[in-house]
């Protein structure tokens, strides 16, 4: 029983979940290429968990169909499904040892001769030495481990991971991110990662979905995703933005012109969603620079003059800026330590930046959408 | 440790040997639980022992004769009752456990809000006093009931009459009422302890099992069972112990056929005095049979899983 070789992208197509008056998940179409690495990132009650759910059967659909390669799953009980679970908080069965949770799918299945399979699959999450304990006498992390190991034993088409690494402390997260991703690439397995840690979706996937109030806002790789949002809960969600409202002027040679707040700000057609009327202008931190007072900006470049730095934190590798503009709106610079000026609290400053890096979004979007939940979901 | 309560401040020294007050604490505290075991266990167990190998007259009183053939005659006059009580108190922690298990599965997974208001339902009925209870059985299963109308009207009689468990269409005064009495009677001693251990069990254990090829009965076998079973272990004992002793049900809902130790023993030290040796080797026996019984059943229970 070789599942690797069937081909089995994992599709979605119409997914809905609600429940009662609620939509937890709303006519969700997605594909997910065999062996990718996904991520569905956003914040707790978008829905992530729901479709996660729904794949590994836990969970009707109110409406929609789950594909497997070409095999409609739907409807097919959890336990006849190609599909395993890494558990949030991981779900390992007190009662037996760290071998026979690992042991536990095999077994049910009706494998035999199941020593071989398991000794590899411990070896593989380093964990060989531990095989006689019990749960509650290993760590997170090692605890996290077993949980992938009891799942990925099993060779499904797609392995589920609901949230793996919220229980572990930063520094072990981050272990387990680099860990995860080379299983996964020993494996070559499709893993379908539900998370609302942004930095954690972009270590390890290729490809994330944002997901807000039961849909998709954008999805892409993490570089696509960053250098051009898609709306403004992703800008906000994914990273940092400066975003600031303003109207289309005029168009010239694949270059948007925008009004904002009196000032003319150059934006590449190639990066904006749209090209007329309102328009919300968006660039990160750490493009932007810091002049002081007025001085004069070379063109080719963006800028925002007036501000006064209300707030300068020194980290080491960068100084953060918060700089209050005329209009009365805070943005915020990542200044790399160059050995360039510090600027104090009060200082008066021109933020500007190579204006190819400005992307634009649809005006009519709320502008902070996104921006709270990233806090709270950080915290 | 010596060292340091060598020195104790002086206030205490007024007040008298604080050290040695400070290590009696524990025992002080010890002393009414063991003051009463040793009153109302210890002196009793003792006086049965001894009063199960006297032998004596009305004149020339009773002495410790190390008469063993009280246990040997004990044994061969009411064998038959040792049996019943066997049979009756094993069936009634069998039936309870059968009954018990899906109630306590069903409140502890399935309950939710009215867990709390079922469990205490389950329980409403021991605020009834056990005999009285055990009485109204009486009436409910008299011949000319309802519920024996009905059973006679199903033909449930006739099959029970069939398999032995009542005679003719008397549900009364039948192993199969003492039974049932004792298991309505015990039945919460079972439940409370499953339900206990039932509830503490994570239900994403469960969604686990399902992930990992399980259907429902083996994610019950493999993951909720096991999980479940020292709540087994403790609600079979609690209900085994007094009902191997119970001779309520088997006196109020039974008949001279169907009678148990506990009866024996009633009789035997109401008939005369010179019944009282025997009626102290049955209680020894009882006492000493069920802690063997339950030491074989937890020894075994706690070196592997029971099925």
């Amino acid at each position: 029983m070789n599942t690797l070789e069937a081909v089995g992208d994992l599709r979605l197509t119409g997914l809905t979940k609600r429940f009662g008056s609620f939509t937890a998940v709303d006519d969700l179409d997605l594909t997910i290429p065999q062996g990718s690495f996904f991520a569905l990132l956003g914040a707790s009650g978008c829905g992530k968990t729901t479709t996660l759910r729904m794949v590994s059967g836990l969970e009707d659909p109110t409406a929609g169909r789950i594909y497997i390669g070409d095999t409609e799953v739907t409807s097919t009980k959890p336990y006849k499904r190609p599909v395993n679970t890494v558990f949030q908080n991981y779900a390992l069965f007190p009662h037996l040892n760290i071998y026979d949770n690992v042991a536990f799918g095999l077994r049910r299945r009706g494998v035999k001769d199941v020593k071989k399979q398991v000794d590899d699959i411990l070896a593989l999450v380093e964990l060989a030495h531990l095989a006689k304990r019990k749960p509650t006498q290993l760590s997170g992390g090692q605890q996290q481990r077993v949980a992938v190991a009891r799942a990925l034993i099993n060779q499904p088409q797609v392995l589920l991971l609901d949230e793996p690494l919220g229980a572990l402390d930063l520094k072990l997260r981050r272990q387990m991110q680099i860990e995860l991703k080379r299983i996964q690439t020993e494996v070559g397995l499709t893993f379908v990662h539900v998370t609302h840690d942004q930095e954690e979706a972009m270590t390890m996937a290729d490809t994330i979905a944002v997901m807000s109030a039961g849909r998709i806002e954008q999805l892409g790789s993490p570089e696509e995703l960053y250098e051009n949002p898609a709306t403004t809960f992703v800008a906000n969600f994914l990273g940092q933005s400066n975003l600031v409202a303003g109207t289309v002027t005029g168009k010239e040679d694949g270059v948007i012109t925008v009004d904002t707040h009196g000032v003319r700000i150059a934006l590449p057609e190639s990066r904006s969603r749209v090209e007329s009327g309102a328009v919300i202008v968006g660039v990160r931190p750490e493009k932007v620079e810091l002049a002081a007072g007025n001085a004069a900006i070379e063109s080719g470049r963006n800028a925002l003059p007036g501000g006064v730095v209300t707030d300068a934190s020194f980290i080491g590798v960068s100084t953060q800026y918060l700089v209050k503009m005329p209009w009365g709106q805070e943005l915020s610079v990542f200044e790399q330590n160059t050995g360039k000026e510090i600027y104090r609290p009060g200082a008066e400053v021109t933020l500007h930046w190579d204006a190819t890096q400005t992307f634009g979004l649809d005006g009519s979007q709320d502008i902070e959408a996104g921006a709270e939940i990233d806090d709270e979901a950080a915290k | 440790m010596t060292t340091l309560t060598e020195a104790p401040p002086k206030a205490s020294e007024v007040l008298g040997a604080p050290k040695k007050k400070r290590n009696l604490l524990p025992y002080l505290l010890l002393a009414p639980g063991v003051l009463w075991l040793v009153v109302f266990f210890l002196i009793p167990i003792i006086t049965a022992i001894s009063a199960s190998i006297q032998t004596g007259s009305l004149d020339m009183g009773f002495k410790v004769t190390w008469n063993w053939a009280n246990y040997s005659s004990t044994f061969s006059t009411y064998n038959t009752e040792i049996i019943h009580s066997l049979i009756y108190s094993i069936a009634c922690t069998v039936i309870c456990l059968l009954l018990g298990y899906p109630l306590a599965y069903f409140i502890a997974f399935r309950g939710g809000k009215w867990k709390n208001l079922l469990m205490a339902l389950v329980i409403a009925p021991a605020f009834t006093s056990f005999l009285i209870r055990t009485i109204a059985w009486e009436t409910i299963l008299s011949d000319h009931g309802t519920v024996v109308r009905i059973m006679i009207d199903l033909r449930i009689t006739n099959l029970m009459d069939h398999l032995g468990l009542i005679t003719g269409n008397h549900v009364l005064n039948s192993p199969f009422s003492v039974v049932f009495g004792m298991v309505y009677n015990f039945l919460p001693f079972t439940v409370l302890p499953l339900y206990t251990s039932l509830e503490k069990i994570d239900p994403r254990l469960h969604e686990a099992g399902r992930d990992l090829y399980c259907s429902g009965y083996r994610t019950w076998r493999y993951v909720t069972w096991p999980l479940s079973l020292p709540g087994v272990i403790a609600g079979t004992l609690l209900t085994f112990i007094p009902a191997v002793g119970d001779y309520v049900n088997a006196y109020m809902l039974g008949s001279p056929n169907t009678q148990v130790i506990g009866q024996v023993i009633e009789n035997e030290a109401l008939r005369d005095v010179f019944g009282y040796p025997i009626a102290s080797a049955m209680g020894v026996i009882l006492t000493f049979g069920t802690l063997l019984i339950v030491l074989a059943y937890v020894k075994k229970a706690g070196s592997e899983d029971l099925l």
